[in-house]
Order: structure tokens, then sequence, then C-alpha cells
């Protein structure tokens, strides 16, 4: 018995070795962590329970048979955050280059059949060289089994992918189908075809850092929804993450004790408009005094500025919020930022996550560019994701709400739940300079005449008590008292219970 | 008594006066410019009249418009604050050919003090000290280099219009004085149309102490002591306190004295400073009177009890002095710091904006101002005759704007104490309370002047701030026993948040999280390893080297302040979110402050720090604006001083120049983009 039992430690020590301590050691010099560190960052201390340790590849091709490490290039299993849980896989770089083969694809199938069944978040830490090359197509059909898990488990649990490594080739997809793709700045990239075989085909010549870093993905693809600094920060800030997330689709989210009061006054934002309507101010501003704390998790920080999207907490509950920000392109609607938003409504909506939306837009951005991209199916995009979203939706009209994009912003006609509007709320069709220019068009040559109509257009329709007379705004606000009524609308609405029409699934204009 | 007083001025100053006024039941006017439609003065006065645009030289100081005003009011007395008309004998002309009563000295002594050779004169026939030199005009070079010699180097060459360092020189040799002459004429020309230039010996060592004076109308003058402002950035005040810790009793009475008697030879009547400029060895040499009341005056009013506006409009009502001068106490100290909406980062670069957050410190009363039941407080704050007091003289508030168009002081934050010690003590934890965000401002720097060693022991002078701080301010490093008291505090609220983290709801039941005991704090690039052992009212913090800190205060998770008990003394700590820990602000520090278990201490030493992109080859943008033009193009070589390209911020153009010569490798940015503070503008080989 003891003999076996010794075995028994003697096999875990080596397979908790990894790839052994010269490669942890050249992993560390590039300032990564090994697989179990990473895990033991992830979770909350002593709470990993790992499967699958002694788990080895079946190849045999090009001598692979004489080289089967155990757990084949990926740490699997279950823990808590904050003592919630959720199954996790983590790359194993020092052990094969981290390569998938198709037992390293069951491993992480196991879990997340696991995680789908017992409803907890999949959180993958990507570290991998790509596929096995020795074991062919017995690779891609790994991959092709994480996919499809990939594509069932969307809506059921949350996925969350970090990458903190190569992640190249096939590998890039099931990060793709994820809900979140994090990354770790100047020590991870992410593309489908690598630098060499972009110089051979396009002749173009790019380091893998501008094809596919951090940075690329953040700024430009809008592939990532955030980079931190290093391996540590990653995993501490996507432990914050999990806190705000409900382990599953049949589960509210999380609740946790808050010291804020409900009710805060903030005086200060009674002067954040500006008086001038074409000054900008900061959205974030708003954000971070209505919510619990100041504490604001913001998802794309780094892309189509012009709209923020994060998560917040209100009496310590989870609220999913979208904000015009009037700092960039004067917070209009683009492409770029109604696909940024409406993939955010989606997830919200898909994970029972309420909706607070903050509203100061202008419109849509016009040009060629916007058309010939084909704006109008992105801002369908957001527009059909708060059409069909049931979770409460509270929005709040700060100033602009004009045109098309009044009611893509969850107007009340999209079956807004509580809409309120700031007393500086300008809704109309359109500002009063273009509509009077239209309207007057005969009196166009006349600077005065113009004036007057401005004028006259503005006392008529730049407020919001237009839209208060028919109910669409169901009450004007002060601004101070913002944090208090939106708590209390979402209180209102903790019963909200509202169906879509039986279908397979929607069309969403993707 | 008049009942209506229009207060001609904005800011602080404005609110002041409103509220001594309102106290001795006037009705308040306030007059404001387009820019400050939402300002304080405005909210706190009876009633407001518009006087025009933003610029002063288009509102506040057009007697035209305050004029009418008055007229639109009907105010019968106007205080006019510092700065702006207030020393305008023009302003108080006007204002008693309307029969309007102006709260401040008769317009001959403000023309007489007003001008430096004039003044000077006066000064010495009034028996005053001089600083030994030459008041008559001088011609030419030849005769500044002779006059120089008879007054003895080192002299100071300076324009008789001359203020804010302009047209000021200083000789050490005649080749200096021949040069110096040339240039401060031509600065004096060009700066101030008017030429005149005068000669005097430059103390060394010199500090600048000055004395308030009170003067009625029926011929009585008394003085209140001393300030001493030796701290100053580029002739701009920055800390006040009174008494001065350098003055003796009998310095002190010769320079009352001296300066009462000036004031009585001008036929003053109203508050006024005489300013004067005292060497190593106590020899005081006159400057100049400033005929209103300085910005300094509550270090005055807080060791004297005396309200300086209150006496001001009593004088201006024709009413005699209530007291004697031997009714002048001197109880306690008082120490003043101006907060500017200055970036000390940034080489005290101006910084305007939105003020997301302004929390000053609760003003307490205690001393003087107490027993002489005449300070106006925040309703309900406390008073404890005897403790530490502060007062928070503003005009400002939280969402409010800081505009490009006046002077950029904020506030000014004062203390009283029964001691030197106790009012900086005070004044220490009063600025560390104060939150101010949304714009740059100078709290870390004044911060640090509380804690330098030279300002703690009274040993400064006028050169404190440029021999202390040659190359700008750039943050303090902070002592181990600082360190470490933050460290206790900040291990002590950090468990504090991981606790309130795993009370989170859907845990797994009988499988939570545990919170442990240990932590390592990382600050400072300086690591401790502490137990924490919590209990009901707070935490005992064990350091690995045995030392123990008891830690309690009122944090909770998300507050942005901290008011701390460590180790039996008070620490207050501006606390932001960053990961694994804070960012905390303390004693004009900023730090990062990390907390983390060992084992993610373990991990995270293992991270390779990464050293931030060398900036000293790029071009970056000094603040938020448009890009008007870029005058170069990829290629160019351009030579130190070249105009590299234009932005424009809040209505300012500002022309960024190469600080040395080079090549230019890439620009990132063409006209019309909007940037951010530090965007990289162009890079050079």
């Amino acid at each position: 018995m003891k003999d076996i039992m010794q075995e028994l430690e003697s096999r875990r020590q080596a397979a908790r070795m990894g790839g052994g301590e010269r490669r942890i050691a050249t992993q560390h010099t590039k300032g990564k962590l090994s697989a179990r560190e990473r895990i033991d960052l992830l979770l909350d201390e002593g709470s990993f329970e790992e499967f699958d340790m002694f788990v080895a590849h079946r190849c045999t091709d090009f001598d692979m048979e004489h080289q089967r490490p155990a757990g084949d290039g990926v740490v699997t299993g279950w823990g808590t955050i904050n003592g919630r849980m959720i199954y996790v896989y983590s790359q194993d770089f020092t052990v094969l280059g981290g390569s998938v083969s198709a037992t390293h694809a069951q491993k992480i199938c196991k879990i997340m059949d696991m995680a789908m069944q017992n409803g907890a978040p999949v959180l993958g830490l990507n570290d991998s060289g790509g596929a096995r090359i020795q074991e062919g197509v017995d690779a891609l059909a790994g991959y092709a089994e994480i996919f499809q898990r990939n594509v069932l488990a969307s809506g059921v649990v949350p996925q969350i992918s970090v990458i903190m490594g190569p992640c190249a080739g096939g590998a890039v997809y099931s990060p793709a189908m994820t809900d979140f793709i994090f990354m770790v700045k100047d020590s991870s990239y992410m593309f489908v075809t690598g630098p060499d075989v972009v110089k051979t085909v396009t002749n173009e010549v790019v380091t893998a850092e501008e094809l596919g870093g951090a940075s690329t993905h953040t700024k430009k693809s809008s592939v990532a929804d955030g980079a931190f600094e290093n391996d540590v920060e990653a995993l501490a800030e996507v432990r914050r993450l999990v806190d705000f997330l409900p382990a599953n689709n049949r589960e509210k989210p999380p609740v946790r004790p808050f010291f804020d009061d409900p009710a805060r006054v903030e005086h200060s934002l009674d002067t954040l408009i500006p008086e001038n309507p074409n000054t900008p101010y900061d959205m974030k501003e708003l954000i971070l005094k209505i919510a619990d704390e100041g504490d604001f998790y913001e998802i794309q920080e780094d892309f189509a500025k012009n709209i923020i999207t994060g998560f917040m907490r209100l009496e310590g509950q989870t609220v999913g919020v979208v904000a015009n920000q009037p700092m960039v392109l004067a917070g209009c609607l683009d492409i770029d930022s109604s696909r940024k938003a409406a993939r955010f409504v989606r997830f919200c909506d898909a994970f029972e996550i309420p909706l607070l939306t903050l509203v100061d837009v202008p419109g849509f951005l016009p040009g060629t560019s916007q058309e010939y991209g084909g704006v109008i199916k992105h801002g369908a995009k957001l527009l059909f994701a708060y059409g069909e979203a049931t979770v409460p939706k509270v929005t709040v009209i700060t100033r602009k709400a004009y045109g098309g994009a009044y009611d893509v912003m969850s107007s009340k006609h999209l079956r807004g739940d509580m809409n309120y509007a700031w007393p500086t709320a300008e809704i109309a069709v359109m500002g009063a300079k273009g509509a009077t220019e239209i309207l007057y068009r005969s009196e166009l040559g006349d600077a005065d005449k113009i004036a007057a109509r401005t004028a006259e257009y503005e006392d008529r329709f730049a407020n919001p008590f237009v839209a208060a007379e028919r109910g669409f705004i169901d009450e004007v606000i002060q601004p101070k008292s913002t944090r208090r009524r939106v708590a209390r609308a979402f209180a209102s609405l903790r019963g909200k219970k509202l169906k879509n029409p039986w279908k397979k699934h929607d069309n969403i204009p993707l | 008594m008049f009942d209506k007083i229009l207060i001609a001025n904005r800011g602080e100053i404005a609110c002041r006066v409103i509220k001594t006024a309102q106290k001795m039941g006037l009705k308040t006017v306030a007059v404001y410019s387009d820019a400050d439609r939402n300002a304080l003065h405005v909210t706190m006065a009876d009633e407001a009249i518009n006087i025009g645009p933003p610029p002063a030289n288009q509102s506040y100081i057009v007697i035209d418009k305050i004029m009418d005003a008055i007229a639109q009011s009907g105010a019968q007395a106007v205080h006019p604050g510092y700065g702006f008309l207030s020393e305008n004998p023009k302003f108080a002309e006007a204002l008693d050919a309307a029969g309007v009563a102006f709260v401040g000295p008769p317009k001959r002594a403000i023309e007489q003090m007003g001008d430096k050779i004039t003044s000077k004169k006066i000064a010495q026939e009034a028996g005053v000290s001089t600083v030994p030199g030459y008041m008559g005009l001088i011609e030419d070079a030849d005769e500044a280099v002779k006059i120089s010699n008879k007054v003895g180097y080192p002299v100071m060459i300076k324009a008789s219009a001359g203020g804010g360092g302009k047209g000021m020189r200083i000789a050490w040799t005649d080749q200096e004085a021949r040069e110096g002459f040339q240039s401060s004429k031509n600065e004096a020309a060009n700066s101030f149309g008017d030429d005149r230039i005068f000669i005097e010996k430059f103390v060394t060592q010199p500090r600048h102490i000055e004395i308030q004076v009170l003067c009625d109308t029926h011929g009585n003058a008394i003085y209140l002591n001393e300030r001493e402002c030796s701290i100053q950035r580029r002739n701009q005040k920055v800390v006040e306190e009174a008494p001065s810790p350098f003055l003796d009793e009998d310095t002190r009475r010769a320079m009352g004295e001296q300066s009462c008697a000036l004031a009585k030879a001008v036929g003053y009547a109203s508050a006024g400073t005489v300013e004067f400029i005292v060497d190593g060895n106590k020899n005081f040499y006159f400057l100049e009177m400033n005929t209103r009341l300085q910005v300094e005056h509550p270090v005055t009013e807080l060791i004297t009890g005396v309200d300086l506006v209150e006496q001001m409009i009593r004088i201006a009502n024709g009413e005699p002095l209530s007291i004697t001068q031997s009714d002048v106490q001197r109880t306690g100290w008082a120490i003043e710091n101006r907060l500017y909406a200055e970036d000390p980062y940034r080489d005290f670069l101006p910084s305007i904006g939105r003020l997301t957050r302004y929390r000053p410190p609760a003003e307490i009363a205690a001393g003087p101002m107490v027993e002489a039941g005449t300070w106006v407080m925040n309703a309900g704050a406390p008073a404890h005759a005897g403790t530490a007091a502060i007062r928070n003289d503003t005009g400002v508030f939280e969402g409010g704007e800081i505009s490009m168009y006046y002077d950029p002081m904020i506030a000014k934050l004062c203390t009283w104490g029964p001691t030197r010690e106790a009012a900086i003590e005070a004044m220490r934890t009063a600025l560390d309370s104060f939150e101010v965000e949304g714009i740059g401002h100078n709290l870390p720097f004044v911060s640090a002047v509380m804690d330098h060693p030279k300002f703690v022991s009274g040993d400064m002078t006028t050169a404190f701030i440029a021999e202390e701080y040659p190359d700008g301010f750039a943050g303090v490093t902070l002592q181990d026993h600082d360190l470490r008291r933050i460290a206790a505090a900040t291990a002590a609220m950090h468990r504090v948040a991981e606790i309130r983290r795993a009370r989170i709801s859907g845990r797994i039941d009988n499988h939570e999280r545990k919170v442990g005991t240990d932590w390592v704090v990382t600050l400072q690039k300086t690591r401790y390893d502490v137990g924490v052992d919590a209990d009901r009212d707070g935490a005992t913090v064990r350091f690995s080297d045995g030392v123990e800190m008891r830690v309690s205060g009122d944090w909770t998770p998300g507050n942005q302040l901290a008011n701390m008990m460590v180790d039996g003394t008070a620490l207050v700590l501006k606390v932001g979110k960053i990961t694994q820990g804070f960012r905390i602000r303390s004693r004009g520090a900023d730090l990062k402050v990390n907390v983390r278990t060992p084992r993610q201490a373990e991990l995270a030493e293992l991270m390779i720090e990464k050293v931030p992109p060398d900036t000293s080859k790029m071009l970056l943008c000094p603040m938020p604006g448009l890009i008007v033009k870029v005058d170069v193009a990829v290629g160019d070589e351009v030579q130190d001083g070249q105009a590299l390209c234009t932005v424009e911020a809040m209505k300012m153009e500002n022309i960024l120049r190469a600080e040395r010569r080079g090549i230019i490798s890439k620009i990132n940015a063409e006209a019309g983009q909007s940037l951010a503070v530090d965007d990289i503008i162009m890079e050079f080989e």
C-alpha cells in the first residue's frame, strides 16, 4: 500500500513539473508564468481540483511514443473565484509547446461538458504553439470538438479566454467564439496566419506584435476586449470580471455587499452638461458617479471610444452599461461603435444582466466610408440587440437624442422599461440648425430669418418635454439624483418577466 | 451705515467679503463675467449682475461696467477685493464722484504708494528704513555702473513700474551692471511702456515679511503683527504664516511703528500692508505698500481674532477703530497654503478644466477667531477653542469649472494651532484630506513643503523653492517610518476589501474562500511582509521584523478617503483603485501600493518590469487640444527652439518648439486632429 501511495505521489510530482525546471525557467525569463502558477493566481488559494493529470497522448508517429508527458500540455479542472465555481483549462507551453493533440482537446472538452451540465463559467488560459503537427487530422478534429462546444455553451455559461502566449491558426477560433478575450501585453499574440506566411503570400513585412499583439487587437481589430500589463495583473482582473457575471443563464448575476448609499446625491452632475451644446464632456464621469463605489469594469476600452461599454454594480447587483461618449466623434454611432455595443447588449441579455443606457447621441456618422462599410446593417445590429433584449432596461438621456439614433439607444419604443431624461435633453429628429435649413430652405439666404427660425425650433424641440408629453420619457429627472433614480428603477424591475415569441433563433443582421 | 455693498471681484475673495458683509447684515451684490455665470460668489450673493465677456479687461476691470452695476443695484459701497480694480485710483475717484463709498484707502494714498520711486521717497521721509540705493532716474549705463559702485555690490537693477520679476536684474560686477541696466530698460519699455530704472542694494538671505496695518479716517493707525511670505515661486507667494518665526519683539515693534508712520504720512484709512525685505541679521528694508486687502490676510485674522474685512467696511463707513494697539493679540500660529490649479509635475503649468471632485477638509473653529466670535463657519462645524483650527477660503465647488481667464488660485487653506508645530501638523493632515480631482494642482507640492526640514525649522529665504527644488518637483520619496505606516494601513484595508469580495452571493456552500492573514505589501520599491490580526475595533499589523502597529479607521471598500489611526497617530490617505492594491496619496507622495498574498507576491516578483518608452526623442502633447498646424515634415532637420507645431487648447494657441537639434523621423498627428495629454505628436531620429 505504501509503495502505491509513493508511486502516486511521485507521478503527481512529475506531472506537476510539466516540461521541467529548465523550460519553466525559460518561460519565466519571458515574463510568463507556468500553467499551474497561472491557475494559482486565478483561483482562490487551495481551491483547485485537477482532472486528467495523467492523460497522455496516443500518437506513435514521428517517434512520439517516446515522448508522452503526463497531462499532455494542458492543466484542467475546477476551482473557485471568491467561493463561486468555475472550470478552467490552462495550456502548458513547457510541455510540447502547449500544442493541441486529440487527448489535449479531449481534456478541454471534458471540463466544458461538465461546465455546461453543472452551470459554471469556463475560463481558458491560452498559451499554445498550435495544432500538434505529428498528429495531423486528429489534432484538427480535437480543435473542432472544442469549437462545437464553444458554440453550444455560448449563451449558457460565460466563457472567457485569456491569451497568455501564442495563439495562431485554427487555435484562434475557440477564443473567438467565447464571450470575452483578454490579452497580456508584449507576451501574447493572435493571428490566423503568421508573419512568415503573410510575407510569402502578400509580400507584407510585419512583426508578430504588429500583426496580432495586444495593441492591434484592442485598438484596431476589436478581437480582444482588454489587455493587461502582465500575467499577474491579467489574472487578477479576470477574477474581478467573474465577480460581475452569473454562473449560467438560469441564474441571476451575483450580489455583493456594498458600502455606498444608493440615494447618494451628486450635486456636481447638475453642471456636467456644458452650456454650449457642442462642447464635449466626459460621460465616464457620469458612469463613475452612478456606480456603486465608483467601480466600473470597462469592456473594449480602446476600441470605438465613441461608445462606452462595461459593468458596474447598483446596490451590489451587476448592471451592464452602454453610453455614448461625447468626447469622441461627438458620441455618434458608426460601424464600430454599433458592433461593439450590440455584442455587449446581447451578452447582457443572454445572462440576465440588466442594462443601463446613457444617451447623448447626435446621430449616425455620415460618409462614404460608413455607407460602403455597411453602416446600415451594422447599425441595425445594435437596434436589433436592444429590441430583442428582455432584461430590465433603464435609459437616461443626458443631452442629444437625435433621429434614428434616438430610437436605437434603448428607446421607450424598443421596450425600454424606464426612460428618463435630464432637463438638458434634446429629443428631436435632428439638431435645430439642420432642421431649420430643411424646413425653411427658401429662407436660407436670409441669415436673420434663419437664426430666428432656429431659435424657434430650439424652443419647441430642444428639450425633453415634447417626448415627455407623449410618454416616451417616463420622467424628467434632476441630474444630481440620477444614481438614486436609476437604482430605484432597477429595484422595481427585479421581478420583470418578458418573453419573445418562440423561434429556432433570430436572424440578426450579421 | 450703508446697507448694500457691491463686491467688484470674483473667486474666493468675493466669497470671503460676502460672508462678512452678510454677517454684518448688509445686502450683497456680486458681479460676474460670462465665464462666471455659475460661480460660487454669484450663488452666495443676494443679487448678481452680469458685466460682460470672460476676459477681465472686458468685464472685471472695466470701471464703467462696475459703475453701471452699482447704479443698477443701488449699492452704496464697493469692496474691490484684491487685484482687478483694488489699487486703481481712477476707480476710487469714479466712486467718489458717484457718492459711493470705496472700501479701501483714499485715492491719494493709492497713487502715492502705487509708484515704486514715489513710495520709497515718502517712506524715507517718514523715517521708514529703506534699501540703500539711488532713487533718481538713471540716464545711461555709465551712470548705472557709477551708482552701483556707490551703493556697493551686489545691486538690484529694477524697473520703476515693474512687478512680478519683470525688468529686474541682479549685478555683482560692473560688467553685469552695464548689461543688466540695458536689458531691464528694454524689458520695462516693452512690458510697461515705462523705461524708468532705479538701482538699489541687493539684500542677501532675504525674507519677505510684511506688516498688516489698520487706519481709520480719524487719524488712528494700528499694526496687527506681521506675516512671513518667504515661500514664493517666481515672486508668487505659496505659503504664508503669522507670526514670522524669525522676528523678535523689538524688530516687530520697530517694523510695526514705522509702518504706521508711513500709513499716517499718506493719510491712509483702511487695511493696508507694508512689505519689507529682511536680511539674515534682521535688518529690514521697506519694499512697497499694498493699499488693499492682501490674499494672505486670513493668517492675521486667525492669530488676532480681528475680521479685517469687517474693519475695512466700518472704516469706510467713517467709524473710528474700536481697538487700540494694546488690544491687538498675537495668539498661536497660523499657516496658509495657496492651492493653485497648477500641475507641479509639469513645471507648474496652469491646469484648467472641470473639478470632478472637490472636497476640502471640514472647517474647524479654534483660537482667537472663535473668541472674537467673528469667523463665519460652515454650519454644524464644531468649535474647539484651544485645539487646531482649519479654515478654507474658496471660490470653487465640485462640478465647477477652472477657467483660463483668471488667476489659477482655487483655495486658501489655513490652519491655526497654539504653536507653529501644531499649526504645521494640522496643515499636513488637512492637506491629506483635501480631495481635488479633474485638474492638476499643487497639493502634493505644498504637502512636501510642510515636511521640508528647512520650512519646519523656520530657516527659509525667498529663494527657498528655487534652491530646494531647482529641477522642479517630482513627488516626495517617503522614509521607512512613513512607508511602514502606509503599509500597515493598506494591509488592513486590503484584507477588509478581500473579505467583502469573498462574501459575494452564489458561493458553493461550505467551500467558501478563506481570506488569509499574511500579506506582502510593496510600495516605493520596498517590500514589507506583514501579518494582519483583525478584531472588532481594527487590526494589529505585525511586521516580519517584529514591529507591531495598531490600525483602525473609518475606511470601507470604495471610499476615496481613509481617516486612519496608525500606531497612535492620525494618517489620512487618498485611496484610488489599482489591481491588487491601492493608489495612495499622502504627504505629497503618490504611491502604487500592492497588497498580495505571499504566493501572489512570489509570482509577481517573476514579472518583468517594463521600461516606459524613452520619450526624450518624442514630442508629446502637453495638454488636451487640437492640432492647428504642423510646421515640419518627416526628414526635416530642426534647430533648438524651432516651432514644430501649434496646439490649440481653450482658444489659446500654444507653439511647441524643439528642445534640441534633431531630424524628424515620424509625424503622428495632422492639423485638425484632437489629442490627449501625452499623445505622441512626432518622433525624432
